[in-house]
């Protein structure tokens, strides 16, 4: 079964519309990269995935969004719960400030209620190896997590959302603040996470999207023109849109 | 950290490595089909040339899907580049193999001609040309594709003498033309499969090194009048 099944999903921004309609299907284990000039409305659509849009003000939407079997816009669901069991992870590195590198990762399993200083601890580790930082902190996990460098805060944000083990992960362009080297390791990174969870990364590079994803979805003033496997976006796309938006003759 | 990219293109390896494994089977069945005058092993080597096809279009698609999403330079694009042109050469060689097969199989119920052992010969360096090509690429031998060039000029000789030696019988004894015309075909279609070795060799060469050596054997020969 789809682990992320969205259906009909229309987004506003006060009177602006800013998604039509859209139904998307994501597997289990597959990176989905959501590409589109600015404004198309991918990051929008992943922020309607753990309900980060209604919190914008005047956001707000119509149609079911899927995860894992339950429809979280339905009555009674609360977001809260929903944002917890989805990690997210933005454009620039958000660790929190005044925490250290530990307490970064561990907030999320705290907050879950694991208290038990020898669980969190090996929870943490386990994080921090999963996000290819911990040969890195391993010494240094009583230190800021604002301490590290762009690269490795971004990697701790990846391991904070991946401490609470949740089936999938947002990511925001979540290289788009970083150098090359960086960016290689992150992308290397996703390419290993989806052995564990679903990874939907919204990026404005393209050849990101190419590289690291299994399926790519198009998107273009708030329609989803195209949604396939990567391979097939990328060399036979269907719709002329797509073709021209990725040949870089659009406009 | 690995690259992921590197997985994907040692699994391109993989694929291209046992269409060689194909070929050289191929090859092997088809030589001994036409020394051993044993018809039944045309049947392997038709069954090599399916999957070598397969293989083919494989190859063919992941090349092109590295390229579109990888975008790769330096290196990784030359042994991309390199891979979609020994692809196309394994393709031929075994289309070769099985017109050797063919006229094997035309030849083996005609009257024999006594040269198994110059035919044995030539197909022996062939099929070794073809398995050094193969190794070479594996290991980027720079030094065993050189090897594999002068090699060629070998079998060509190889081909020369047989040639020379069918066409003089077809003078001399009309029951054997149609026998001496199968052996012709062969010997051309083993020397053409010797070629196809020499591309590969090539490619690595460019692979490993940047060098472009194709042509220029042919250059000197033209410019010494040869």
């Amino acid at each position: 079964m789809e682990l992320i099944a969205v259906k009909n999903l229309s987004a506003w921004f006060g009177e602006f519309q800013a998604l039509k309609n859209i139904s998307l299907v994501a597997e289990r284990h597959e990176v989905v990269a959501l590409i589109g000039p600015s404004g198309c409305g991918k990051s929008t659509f992943v922020r309607c995935l753990n309900r980060l849009h209604e919190e914008v003000p005047g956001g707000h939407l119509q149609g079911e969004v899927w995860l894992d079997g339950q429809n979280i816009y339905a009555p009674g669901v609360d977001p809260v719960n929903v944002r917890r069991g989805v990690g997210m992870v933005f454009q620039k590195p958000n660790p929190f400030p005044g925490m250290s590198i530990f307490e970064n990762v561990s907030v999320g399993l705290r907050l879950a209620g694991i208290s038990k200083r020898a669980v969190l601890a090996e929870k943490v580790e386990q994080a921090l190896r999963q996000a290819v930082l911990w040969d890195e902190v391993k010494d240094v996990l009583k230190r800021p997590g604002t301490s590290l460098s762009g690269g490795q805060q971004q990697r701790l944000c990846i391991a904070r959302a991946l401490a609470v083990e949740p089936p999938v992960i947002l990511m925001d362009e979540p290289t788009s603040a970083l150098d090359p080297i960086s960016t290689a390791k992150i992308e290397e990174l996703i390419q290993e996470l989806k052995e564990r969870v679903t990874v939907v990364i919204v990026t404005h590079n393209m050849q990101q999207a190419a590289r690291i994803s299994d399926r790519t979805a198009f998107f273009l003033l708030g329609e989803l023109v195209e949604y396939g496997k990567t391979d097939q976006v990328f060399t036979q796309p269907q719709d002329e849109r797509t073709e021209r938006y990725i040949t870089g003759r659009f406009g | 950290m690995t690259r992921h990219f590197d997985l994907e293109l040692k699994d391109l390896k993989s694929l291209l490595l046992k269409m060689g494994g194909y070929v050289e089977k191929s090859i092997e069945q088809a030589s001994l089909l036409v020394i051993r005058r044993e018809p039944w092993r045309f049947r392997e080597v038709q069954a090599s040339e399916i999957e070598i096809n397969l293989l083919n279009k494989e190859v063919d698609h992941l090349c092109f899907c590295l390229l579109a999403k990888q975008a790769p330079v330096a290196k990784d694009l030359r042994f991309i580049l390199a891979v979609v042109k020994i692809n196309v050469d394994l393709e031929r060689m075994g289309d070769q193999a099985v017109n050797i097969g063919y006229a094997g199989v035309d030849y083996v119920r005609r009257p024999m001609i006594n040269i198994t052992q110059e035919m044995s010969d030539m197909t022996e360096r062939v099929r070794l040309m073809v398995r050094d090509s193969l190794d070479a690429l594996v290991n980027r031998d720079v030094e065993l594709s050189r090897l594999i060039l002068e090699r060629d000029e070998i079998v060509d000789q190889y081909k020369a003498r047989l040639l020379d030696y069918l066409q003089d019988l077809m003078v001399h004894d009309r029951t054997l033309v149609e026998s001496a015309l199968d052996l012709i075909m062969i010997a051309r279609n083993m020397e053409r499969l010797a070629d196809h070795a020499t591309n590969i060799a090539e490619e690595v060469i460019f692979l490993a090194t940047g060098e472009d050596v194709r042509h220029k054997g042919a250059r000197l020969k033209e410019v010494n009048g040869g």
